[in-house]
């Protein structure tokens, strides 16, 4: 890509645009005065939204790393053949993952495991299992059967051809798995800040608690811009692998 | 040399290959002809092991395929398919390299084999080494694909209607250069097709597939001259059996020899066929033959056509 193509690419200004206003959101004190004259005090000061936003982004990333491994590995065992009979088993086990509200889960997980980042991390785990299960398995079998019966006929090992052959040409599908998980992610997040995670959704729960405006836009504007962002990258990978996979 | 001993394979209840025996001498060029659903396909997959034998045995130079570890097996054997299989995501050098980098070559050996290949292939090194199978057309793909097949001098080919899905004149130009292959290398070939013309033309020896089981095994001229049954007629075509004929002997075997006549000559190892259609063309029933190096060796005559 040529250097202006990357300057007039919306990804850097929304990505400057959404680290500004991370680190610079105490500077805007004077705009919230005015607009919330009876806000005390008008920006959210008890953490700095660079922790918050680390913390937010921390948790989203270790829920979706497992479950992406997660994810791939079951598609990849249930379109082995050893694995098919437990295709409709993982899928169902995965739909209820989804459907299962993840409030729930935070009520229900912390109990077992107590307050803090794990329940949120177990809930967003298996919130966003479905997207990339379903979407690894559509890629797998999307893998054209000439290519695998070449492969096979040439001698690859069932290993090599998953790893050179299979994986490579799913991946496209497998990505946008992830990017809707992620994405998802980043929203569902907030809501680990009402059983003790510190996430940007702090400032919003915070909020609501005290009947402060003032913090409540501060956190939502934050995460839309993150889930923007976010989405926006994965896009640019997207299109990158998409066009080295034909 | 390939044995094919008593094998059968079914699905459920269907035989779909039903006690069949053949064997393919070393340097042959075996096709298996038949309709779709004859069991030809299954035969040839059975070779490489793609598909499971239920019964029966096939021995590969000596050696009982099923005994043999069957990735081993596959890099020793050439593969091509109609629909060439080609991974989309490597180029045309990493796809060609794949069973020579499978067998662990050193990376400037299986390099100056690709390049080898390529023009083997007429396919230009320099500018198709790095292109991706999307860039090529339907016969380039196709070569890609024998030349795939081809990179690690695999003691046997097996080609499942490779040409079927490529235009008349590029199949014909690939007809033409999987035949010089096989002369210049004697590789055992086995080709499966559903093509009598292209069987006529390229096999060394035919066998004609039905339900499952060979209904005749010969060289195209025995299969033309003494078809076996009503079957091997049909597919033969009928009336049209005549012009086979023409198109399996050749102007050597019917030319006058020292004989003189007009115009320009045939070779006399072209076919009949293009004798008579050489007649058609000039309005003339005799027709000088030259040998490969264009020297008069004799004449020809519409009468010798059909005696």
């Amino acid at each position: 890509m040529r250097r202006g193509d990357w300057l007039a690419s919306p990804v850097l200004w929304v990505g400057t645009f959404f680290a500004a206003l991370l680190i610079g959101m105490p500077a805007l004190r004077p705009l919230f005065v005015l607009a919330f004259p009876e806000a005390r005090p008008p920006v959210y000061d008890r953490d700095s939204f660079v922790a918050l936003f680390l913390s937010h982004a921390g948790l989203v990333a270790a829920a979706s790393l497992v479950s992406m491994v997660v994810g791939v590995a079951l598609a990849v065992f249930v379109t082995r053949p050893a694995g098919r009979d437990f295709r409709a088993l993982v899928n169902t086990l995965a739909t209820v993952g989804q459907t299962f509200p993840p409030a729930a889960v935070l009520a229900l997980a912390v109990p077992a495991v107590g307050f803090g980042p794990r329940p949120t991390v177990i809930a967003l785990f298996l919130y966003g299992l479905l997207p990339i299960f379903e979407n690894a398995v559509a890629g797998l079998e999307g893998v054209p059967a000439e290519i695998r019966e070449a492969a096979e006929g040439m001698g690859l090992s069932a290993w090599q051809r998953l790893r050179d052959i299979e994986l490579p040409l799913a991946a496209p599908v497998i990505l946008a798995g992830i990017r809707v998980s992620v994405t998802i992610g980043i929203g569902t997040a907030t809501i680990g800040s009402t059983v003790g995670a510190l996430t940007l959704g702090t400032p919003i729960f915070d909020g609501l608690a005290v009947n402060k405006l003032p913090f409540i836009l501060q956190g939502a504007v934050l995460i839309a811009l993150f889930a923007i962002l976010t989405d926006m990258l994965f896009a640019r990978l997207e299109h990158r692998l998409r066009r080295r996979v034909r | 040399m390939i044995e094919i001993e008593h094998v059968t394979k079914r699905y459920g209840n269907r035989v779909i290959v039903d006690d069949l025996s053949l064997t393919v001498q070393a340097g042959a060029f075996c096709v298996l002809l038949g309709l779709s659903g004859c069991g030809k396909s299954t035969t040839l997959r059975m070779i490489n092991r793609l598909v499971p034998i239920d019964a029966g045995r096939i021995r590969v130079a000596g050696q009982d395929t099923a005994g043999l570890p069957v990735e081993a097996l596959r890099r020793r054997i050439g593969y091509a398919i109609q629909s060439t299989g080609l991974f989309p995501h490597w180029t045309v050098e990493d796809n060609i390299a794949t069973v020579p980098r499978l067998l662990k070559w050193p990376p400037q050996r299986v390099r100056a084999r690709v390049g080898e290949l390529l023009e083997l292939l007429r396919l230009e090194p320099a500018s198709y080494r790095g292109k991706y199978p999307d860039q090529l057309s339907g016969g380039e793909q196709q070569r890609v694909g024998v030349a795939r097949a081809l990179a690690a001098d695999p003691e046997l080919l097996l080609m499942d209607e490779p040409f079927a899905a490529v235009d008349p004149i590029t199949r014909a130009a690939l007809q033409e250069e999987i035949r010089n292959i096989h002369r210049a290398t004697g590789k055992t070939i086995i080709f499966v097709t559903h093509d009598i013309e292209e069987a006529l033309r390229l096999a060394t020896v035919i066998a004609i597939m039905h339900r499952g089981r060979i209904v005749q095994l010969g060289t195209p001229l025995d299969i033309v001259e003494r078809p076996a049954d009503d079957f091997v007629i049909e597919l033969l075509g009928q009336q049209a059996i005549g012009l086979k004929l023409l198109s399996v002997r050749k102007i050597a075997d019917r030319m006058r020899a020292g004989e003189v006549a007009d115009g320009e000559a045939l070779r006399f190892d072209a076919p009949l066929r293009d004798a008579l259609a050489a007649m058609a063309l000039r309005g003339a029933d005799r027709l000088p033959v030259g040998d490969s190096d264009g020297r008069i060796v004799g004449a020809i005559t519409l009468a010798d056509l059909i005696r």
